[in-house]
């Protein structure tokens, strides 16, 4: 059996096990969508208030929240074995088993669980940024296909920062909270448009975290909304592969410290 | 019978660096985890691999499953060098830990070991023979349905078995196996192993605690201790010698009399109305010394058991200093 086919496998079997107990589960989803869309409100509020904020208005920023949420919805479902990887792997001992099994452990991670509970948050993403799009003047044509490949950009990203977290749990055992900042932190950052923040932060959210390649960039070229920093908005259009780079560059850690784990046995 | 794999184990050594005081301060320092074993096991042997806690073992385990890579030294499987083929080699061992489960706790065992066919890509005619076998020999029928997490012990140990063997691996690595099961689920485990070997040739390497283990199982018996092997032995041999040994515990209702032991038997340790007495039933049989210890006055209560393997690598130690 092929990896992928393996993967879909184990991904169903997750599922079962998901839908093992399916009252909890649908509180869970309802949970995760409503406190997802709270934090909506927030953003909401403020416009409400002062109408638009340093040039942007309550559309350009709605389409920002969706694009960021609904590509780290993806992530989550996806890299949930990446996130517990330091308590439930590394900590037990039960890694070992993992390497056991004649398989890539990026497949046998991947299908530690498909999460279905991240689909609350997807869909209020969605939601919010279908109203963003409706609420927009300019919409470029080009949305079509640059809303799908910004969004897979987008889930690469987060699901390279939920590998290289785990990554880093060779070296600290288990996961550092601080590694949040990335995720979570990501997702709030992600939120607001980039001239909100300093200048060093915007550099770092270019190109280090390619936050701002997978969503402000992208989110500028299908609103047709010039950039206020000056970056031409063809860059919009390439910019998401940044996500798909910092993937890769983070797979490469994880191989590096799956290596490190075998020479060292810590 | 199919041609199993054998195990060469070549002068492997393993350091590890560990840091004293903090994690990031502190000198490093390096322990000494293997210092030099060689052995091998030919193909369809039974061997026991045993030794006190911290005496290398893990280490050794871990370096033949592919999950660890030695300092120096080499090891082959059938030809595969673990840590560098590790993909290869994995697919062709079986390999059961005694505390860590192998199964899925949320699936049942059926739907465990499904996966596991496909992670091992078992063929599904292969796979529905394998199972039934282990399903009979592991008396697994009526917790098939069960999810992981349900079950006893016992039961789990027995699933974990047959998920360790549902690719019909050459070689079997059993660390533990027995640990914590009940006396019939010791039984089963130690039948199935032995039938296992009987019928496809397979080549095991069991490590326990459990010198009865080692008795109805291993053909030969390694003895490891301080990363070095101190026995290397078929089990008759090493039962004629040092397994022989017994133990006697004597209370006594008064102070303790004068023993006057017979020759064979040595006073080991001394309480104040207690006393151990470590004796070799060949040269002294026990009932002999049995005998003796009741002519003594205030002679309450007499326990007769073997030594902790523990002690036994204690002696190993003593007899290799001397």
């Amino acid at each position: 059996m092929n990896a992928f086919s393996l993967y879909r496998r184990m991904a169903a079997a997750s599922i079962k096990a998901q839908l093992r107990y399916p009252g909890t589960f649908a509180l869970q989803l309802i949970g995760n969508f409503v406190t997802t869309l709270l934090s909506f409100f927030g953003i909401w509020s403020l416009f409400q208030r002062f109408g638009s904020i340093a040039g942007w208005d309550i559309g350009a920023v709605a389409v920002l929240y969706g694009l960021v949420n609904v590509s780290f919805a993806i992530a989550e479902t996806l890299g949930r074995g990446f996130e517990v990887f330091g308590g439930e792997y590394v900590k037990t001992g039960s890694f070992d088993r993992l390497l056991l099994r004649p398989r890539s452990t990026l497949v046998l991670l991947l299908g530690h669980e498909l999460r279905l509970r991240p689909i609350g948050r997807f869909l209020q993403g969605a939601f919010v940024m279908g109203a963003g799009f409706w609420l927009s003047p300019h919409v470029s044509w080009a949305t079509v296909w640059l809303l799908p490949w910004a969004v897979t950009g987008g889930a690469a990203m987060f699901l390279g920062v939920l590998i290289g977290q785990a990554a880093l749990c060779f070296v600290t055992v288990e996961g550092l909270e601080v590694v949040n900042v990335l995720t979570y932190g990501g997702v709030e950052a992600g939120q607001y448009p980039l001239t909100m923040f300093a200048r060093w932060l915007r550099r770092f959210l270019t190109w280090a975290l390619p936050l701002s390649a997978v969503c402000y960039y992208p989110a500028l070229a299908m609103l047709n909304h010039p950039d206020p920093l000056g970056m031409p908005l063809w860059f919009g259009l390439l910019s998401p592969g940044m996500g798909f780079a910092f993937l890769g560059l983070m797979v490469l850690c994880w191989q590096r410290g799956v290596a490190g784990y075998v020479s060292s046995g810590s | 019978m199919k041609n199993a794999a054998a195990i060469e184990v070549h002068d492997l050594r393993k350091t590890y660096q560990v840091r004293d005081g903090g994690s990031w301060r502190g000198k490093t320092r390096e322990i000494t985890a293997l210092d030099g074993i060689s052995f091998t096991v030919p193909a369809g042997e039974i061997a026991g691999f045993i030794g006190p806690n911290g005496a290398g073992k893990s280490t050794a385990i871990k370096i033949l499953a592919g999950i660890l890579r030695p300092t120096s030294g080499t090891v082959r499987v059938g030809n595969l060098i673990p840590w560098e083929n590790r993909l290869a080699h994995v697919a062709r061992i079986g390999v059961v830990f005694g505390q860590r489960t192998q199964l899925w706790w949320d699936l049942s065992v059926g739907e465990g070991l499904a996966l596991l066919r496909d992670i091992y890509s078992v063929e599904p005619a292969r796979f529905l023979r394998n199972r039934e076998r282990l399903a009979d020999a592991l008396d697994l029928h009526g917790i098939m349905d069960q999810s992981v997490r349900q079950l006893s012990l016992g039961q789990r140990m027995r699933a974990e078995i047959a998920a360790a063997l549902i690719h019909d691996p050459d070689v079997i690595i059993l660390d533990e196996p027995t640990i914590g099961l009940d006396a019939p689920s010791k039984l089963a485990v130690r039948a199935f192993v032995r039938d296992l070997r009987r019928e496809r040739g397979t080549t095991v390497l069991l490590t326990t605690h459990d010198m009865h283990d080692i008795e109805a199982l291993a053909d030969r018996v390694i003895v490891i201790g301080h990363g070095r092997i101190l026995a290397d032995s078929p089990f008759e041999a090493l039962q004629a010698t040092t397994l022989s040994e017994r133990i006697l515990e004597a209370d006594f209702t008064g102070p303790l009399p004068d023993l006057l032991l017979p020759e064979g038997a040595t006073e080991t340790a001394r309480g104040s109305r207690s006393v151990t007495i470590t004796f070799d039933p060949q040269r002294l049989p026990a009932p002999v010394l049995v005998a003796h210890l009741s002519t003594l006055p205030g002679l309450g209560d007499l326990r007769i058991g073997r030594p902790a393997i523990e002690e036994i690598i204690t002696r190993f130690y003593a007899d290799h200093a001397s």
